[in-house]
């Protein structure tokens, strides 16, 4: 199924793109699509190689990397956030 | 009253504190937070995830009012480009004494660090960098659960 995943601050730029559209199964969970996302280049193995300062939400919710996909629609994936 | 923005441009705290008035209380507790000059900083920029944004805060506004007898509870957080001096966030937290003011108030900015996708990069100059997220953040949050 089709999962939507958009990327922000630090992610955003070692990627270099906002986001994109991925197929998934839905019994996955997040840390499976980051491994292989990570395999399918050295970008995005850059991208993901510290994976303690990457944070997730599902469908606009934060989850941690072992929720599994299910049938969300939105992944968004970035680093610990700084706001206030 | 639940009063939660996401905007680009800056704030009047005073104006904010006079609307937070009229709800008509005893006691109101305010947090402004501005751009500080550390390190040489001239500006920040504050990306953010405009799809979750305003939930999140709303949510933590909700969850104060839920802990607090709160008549009012308000955030404000800007987002882009400013310079050093600019307010950055305003929260404030009306109730009928102080105690519940105060604690709300220190909650909602507490929460709102850990828990609103917002992401500051620091500017000197040209030269730009991400603030890295700070461990006593997630520990002065942690304090409330």
């Amino acid at each position: 199924m089709p999962l939507q995943i958009v990327y922000f601050a630090r992610v955003r730029e070692a990627v270099g793109i906002d986001g994109e559209q991925v197929e998934v199964e839905a019994c996955n969970n997040i840390a499976d699509l980051i491994d292989r996302l990570a395999a399918q280049s050295e970008l995005y193995a850059a991208a993901f190689s510290d994976r303690s300062k990457l944070r997730f939400a599902l469908d606009q919710k934060m989850v941690r990397a072992d929720a599994m996909l299910d049938d969300a629609k939105e992944l968004a994936i970035f680093p610990p956030v700084t706001g206030g | 009253m639940i009063d939660v923005r996401i905007q680009s441009e800056s704030f009047d705290s005073a104006a904010l504190l006079a609307a937070l008035e009229l709800v008509g209380v005893g006691a109101i507790a305010s947090f402004t937070g501005f751009v500080r000059s550390d390190d040489g900083v001239t500006a920040i920029e504050l990306e953010h995830y405009p799809a979750m944004t305003e939930a999140s805060l709303r949510a933590v506004a909700t969850e104060a009012q839920s802990r607090w007898n709160l008549s009012g509870a308000v955030i404000v957080h800007r987002i882009g480009k400013m310079a050093v001096g600019e307010p950055v966030v305003f929260v404030a937290a009306a109730s009928a004494h102080r105690a519940e003011a105060l604690a709300a108030c220190a909650f909602l900015i507490d929460r709102l660090k850990i828990d609103a996708p917002f992401w500051k990069k620091e500017y000197r100059g040209e030269l730009a960098h991400w603030v890295e997220a700070k461990a006593s953040d997630d520990a002065r949050a942690a304090d409330w659960d």
